[in-house]
């Protein structure tokens, strides 16, 4: 009977053990998968190790170079060469991570018909025009034409020309190491008008490390997809000054044929309002020597703040704005100069403030009082404005005065006051910026997804990082290839797409929800269940133990 | 701005300067005006209104120069192709009882309605986006509209201006209700203004003048006009209006007399060089039929009588253009002075601080016999912080009882007696002679019903899942795994010892 109860009972101890096991069993096996995937964050998956290759990228800007030898260029010998392409690599010190190295790949040839007779023409003008006629060059290809030493075409002392489009004129040499010494003018020539170290240092300029010159650098205004430009007419004493100026004719005139040279680079738009009572943030000093006011360069930086809460902001689009402000002096504070550093008047009455844009003070002449009652009626000479403006719009684009090699000429610029070349200069600059650009925005967002583990990765995110992966590598390849134009919507198409997935809101939904509030409202519910869960665990263990021993000591 | 550099190096050839034909300027003018109406009520309503008309097509040309219209709502017109937008921003609500009919009434908060042109594709984007945007321009949370508080009336909201068909697809109305209208509101309004706050009727604007009154209602309209007679091409005018009921009680100590500066802290000093047209009307319609109850002054030059909204009103006119207007005496302070007190009362009103002092109203009121006069205050509810709750906040709080002294006329007239020797209870209130008597009364107390939030709400929650999940759970995990068995009861235990010594004595088996 007690034998029978004790079995029983063990029967019983046994059961009463299984059953708690198999709590534990379906705690673990099946309560625990389901909470963790009904709480889990959806994070679709990221090329995380080709976003991480991206740093180690190695850029390769090709220029391709075509050099055309006209017949007494070189010796004879050596024209018997041509055709053949010579290739030079150089790699471009900067303290990057990407490594930048520029390739100009010089093909050389004889020179056609058509060309040796417009290069044998009197005038460089002549020869431009007709070689101009038959072909329309990639962009950022050259053209190089090797003339004869002794040609008259350009002035006995230059050894080099460059044109207003993508095509140089370089001297020849009859010697017996002619290609080595020409090659290396050419080389000169072409850096000259696409890739130097200095343009490449400025679009890079905010990625690199600072320097003591890189302030100078973050002049020019941020790749983007567009801009907007907008000038203003400040007249902060419409009780004196009746002022006009023909906006649209400036425009129309000076402006729209620039933006229309530069149009490869970004859509522009441009605007004109007139401010009135719209006054600079600082008191002129007032000179009595010569009677008039002055703002001292110190003080320029606060001339700006105040007058752009007035500007107005871009409501209409995202773009960048670059304002123009022509601001004309209240009677009681004019004639205004604009001081430099050394105390004297500048000459243009004009700064610029960099990626902002330019203002340029523009006095009343005196005479115009006199005569008349008040208000005065102004006419604003929109060719010295325009002049000042135009200057800064290209200094505010990157557009800087290339460092011409020794000895060479410079054509004058065209009519839109914009060389070809220099277009060329500013795609292969913005093209790298805009490569570093999305390159450092999808590092950042790998490494944000990475370190934050609530954030939702959403499919339309995750795609966009995708395209943004491959627009850089397109971006890339193209620019080792040479094609300018396709790697430059690339590298666009990269920048959009690397910032619609880091600005994505989607991003956002669930960052702030901390994991001590998490547990704050499981606890209740974890609580009560695991403690009986573990002691009996604990139990079970410790009784599992005791009659291993057991054995153990009889033996 | 990190830094300015001047700029020294210009090589910039300019090609053909050309002909200088001056191209024909898109004409715009500006028109301003304020409208003063003493209310029936006591009240001081003050309307302005400034409107911009522009002679341009905004939505043909790419580039577009502005001069008068702010650049930032033409932008809104050409890139959302906007026939017509109606915004305001308002606080209070206007009471036509006491005030009469208004000009331009706005429902409380934000609302917004837009006709769009009927080029537009996608309405409800353009819309959405559009809100977005003028959110930012007037820093007000428009970007809360969408499609839940969105509709389209087909009959009540026709375009105010120039339409050729009125298909209601193009129009959208929201409301936003909540939005709080204050200070970050009206700074870009202003600025809007070519006059910006400088100069004409505009230098009246002081933010902390105008939301110190029952009503603010400030608003942007914008509509296509005809540009002459004929209607042969259309001009785009921006009407900005703002209109404010100022307390004549709070800021005139009970008297209804009013000034510029009293109202808005400023006085008009110079007109707008821009504007074509500044003036200001005061509303001078005599209500009591009497010639002689008020004044103004300076004495008007001209004055205009019109039927407005179904009654005669005579306005007097300061033309702030007239140069004589302004230079006479350096500003214009307009003062209107009620000659006779239109009746016998005080009113002291202090209004109350949150948590600083309470609010204090005294009224000396003549109450005609066998009347019953009734003083009520309207109060809201509020929640209070929760540390300030008393222990026991269901039961209310309490506000102190109200006071009438009264000097009450006496039946009988009570001889005059010494004050030293009469009884000590009837010399307590000092009475200046025989006719009257004083008496003070107070009434009850009111207790009020504060809202009184659920302090021990999350903790009960909490408790109460911990315990429900603890019982079901852990019973039925005990059930489980426990097992049961009978104890076999074992020998001795105090109990059963004295049992046995009791059954031995009586001779009774033993257990």
């Amino acid at each position: 009977m007690a034998a029978a109860g004790a079995a029983a009972t063990d029967l019983e101890v046994a059961r009463g053990k299984r059953a708690a096991l198999f709590f534990a069993a379906v705690a673990i096996v099946l309560g625990l998968p389901l909470w963790w995937k009904t709480t889990e964050t959806y994070r679709a998956s990221l090329p995380y190790s080709q976003i991480s290759g991206l740093n180690a990228l190695q850029l390769r800007l090709m220029v391709p170079v075509t050099v055309v030898f006209t017949r007494e260029s070189v010796p004879l010998d050596d024209q018997e060469k041509l055709p053949f392409t010579v290739v030079h690599e150089r790699e471009i010190p900067l303290k990057y991570k990407m490594k930048i190295k520029c390739r100009f790949q010089k093909a050389y040839r004889r020179a056609l018909d058509h060309e040796e007779e417009a290069l044998s023409s009197g005038s460089m003008q002549e020869a431009e025009a007709m070689l101009d006629e038959p072909q329309e060059q990639a962009e950022g290809s050259l053209t190089m034409y090797v003339i004869s030493e002794h040609s008259s075409l350009l002035p006995q002392d230059m050894m080099s020309y460059i044109g207003p489009k993508r095509t140089a004129v370089v001297r020849g040499i009859m010697h017996r190491e002619a290609f080595n010494i020409i090659g290396r003018r050419i080389v000169q020539v072409a850096q000259a008008m696409s890739l130097t170290e200095d343009v490449l240092a400025a679009a890079l300029a905010d990625h690199l490390p600072e320097d003591k010159w890189s302030a100078e650098k973050r002049r020019p205004l941020k790749s983007s997809l567009g801009y907007e430009i907008t000038f203003s007419l400040l007249n902060p004493d419409p009780k004196s000054h009746d002022v006009h100026w023909d906006i649209e004719g400036a425009v129309r005139r000076y402006v729209q044929p620039f933006l229309n040279a530069l149009s490869a680079a970004g859509n522009f738009s441009v605007d004109s309002q007139i401010l009135y009572y719209a006054v600079l943030g600082v008191n002129p000093r007032f000179d009595s020597a010569s009677s008039s006011y002055y703002l001292d360069m110190h003080n320029l930086p606060h001339v700006i703040n105040p007058v752009e809460s007035r500007l107005g902001s871009s409501a209409a689009s995202l773009y960048p704005v670059l304002n123009f402000l022509l601001y004309v002096p209240e009677l009681a504070h004019s004639p205004l100069y604009i001081q430099d550093k050394d105390g004297a008047p500048v000459a243009t009455n004009a700064f610029h403030s960099p990626r902002w844009g330019g203002i340029m003070v523009y006095n009343v002449d005196s005479k115009t009082y006199n005569a008349s009652v008040l208000p005065v009626r102004v006419e604003v000479d929109m060719v010295r404005v325009m002049e000042v403006f135009l200057a800064q719009l290209r200094l505010l684009f990157g557009i800087a005065q290339p460092q011409v090699p020794p000895k060479c000429l410079l054509s004058g610029p065209k009519s839109e006051g914009l060389m070809t070349w220099e277009l060329d200069r500013l795609l292969w600059a913005r093209s790298v910026e805009n490569l570093a650009t999305a390159t450092t925005t999808l590092t950042s967002l790998a490494q944000l997804l990475g370190k934050i583990s609530n954030i939702v990765i959403k499919d339309d995110v995750a795609s966009e990082v995708y395209r943004a992966v491959a627009a850089v590598q397109k971006s890339a390849e193209e620019l080792a290839s040479g094609h300018l134009a396709s790697a430059f919507v690339a590298s666009q198409e990269a920048v959009t797409s690397s910032e619609l997935a880091f600005f994505d809101p989607s991003l956002l939904h669930l960052l702030y929800f901390p994991d001590d509030q998490k547990f704050a409202i499981y606890i209740p519910l974890f609580l009560p269940m695991a403690v009986p869960i573990l002691l009996s665990l604990v139990k079970i263990f410790l009784e599992t133990r005791k009659s291993w021993k057991k054995p153990q000591k009889t033996d | 701005m990190a830094a300015a550099i001047p700029l020294s190096l210009l090589v910039l050839l300019l090609l053909g300067p050309g002909g200088w034909c001056l191209a024909e300027h898109p004409r715009d003018s500006l028109r301003e005006e304020l409208v003063i109406t003493p209310l029936p009520s006591g009240d001081v309503a003050a309307t302005f209104q400034f409107r911009t008309r522009w002679d341009s097509e905004l939505q043909r040309e790419g580039v577009s120069h502005y001069r008068l219209f702010p650049k930032a709502l033409g932008q809104l017109i050409s890139k959302y192709s906007l026939r017509e937008l109606h915004l305001s921003f308002t606080q209070g609500f206007w009471r036509t009882r006491y005030w009469g009919p208004p000009f331009l009434q706005a429902p409380s908060g934000a609302e917004l309605w837009v006709w769009f042109q009927d080029t537009v594709t996608d309405v409800d984007k353009s819309w959405k986006e559009l809100s977005n945007v003028l959110s930012g321009i007037f820093c007000a949370s428009l970007n809360f509209i969408d499609s839940t508080n969105t509709v389209t009336p087909t009959a009540s909201f026709k375009p105010l201006g120039l339409a050729n068909d009125t298909d209601h697809y193009f129009l959208r109305y929201a409301v936003l209700p909540r939005e709080v209208v204050c200070t970050e509101n009206l700074t870009p309004w202003k600025k809007l203004l070519p006059c910006s706050s400088k100069a004409g009727l505009s230098v009246l604007l002081k933010a902390d003048r105008l939301f110190h009154t029952s009503y603010h209602s400030q608003a942007v309209h914008i509509r296509p006009v005809c540009r002459n007679a004929r209607c042969t091409s259309i001009s785009w005018e921006l009407r900005q209006t703002l209109s404010v009921v100022f307390d004549a009680f709070i800021t005139g100590q009970g008297k209804k007399d009013w000034s510029l500066f009293r109202m808005f802290s400023r006085t008009l000093t110079e007109p707008c060089p821009l504007a074509s047209e500044s003036r200001v009307y005061v509303d001078i319609t005599n209500y009591n039929q009497d010639n002689e109850t008020l004044e103004v002054h300076p004495s008007p030059t001209t004055t205009y009588q019109d039927v407005i909204l179904g009654t005669r009103k005579t306005y007097a006119i300061y033309d702030l253009l007239d140069s004589a207007m302004i230079n006479n005496s350096r500003n214009l302070n307009i003062q209107l002075k009620w000659k006779r007190p239109p009746e016998n009362g005080y009113i002291h009103y202090q209004p109350a601080q949150d948590r600083l002092q309470p609010h204090l109203l005294e009224m000396l009121i003549q109450l005609p016999a066998n009347s019953v006069t009734k003083v009520s205050i309207q109060f809201e509810r509020a929640l209070l912080k929760w540390t300030e709750y008393t222990p026991d906040p269901n039961h209310g709080f309490y506000v102190s009882p109200s006071v009438l002294s009264a000097l009450v006329p006496s039946m009988v007239a009570a001889k005059p007696v010494d004050w030293e020797e009469s009884p000590l209870f009837n010399s307590l209130f000092p009475v200046s002679d025989g006719s009257n008597y004083f008496v003070r009364l107070y009434t009850e107390p009111l207790l009020v019903n504060l809202p009184t939030p659920d302090f021990s709400m999350p903790y009960n929650v909490i408790c109460l899942t911990c315990t429900v999940v603890a019982v079901c759970y852990g019973s039925f995990y005990n059930l489980l795994t426990r097992t049961f068995h009978i104890e076999e009861p074992r020998t001795g235990g105090l109990a059963k010892r004295l049992a046995n010594l009791i059954r031995r004595a009586r001779g009774v088996p033993l257990l």
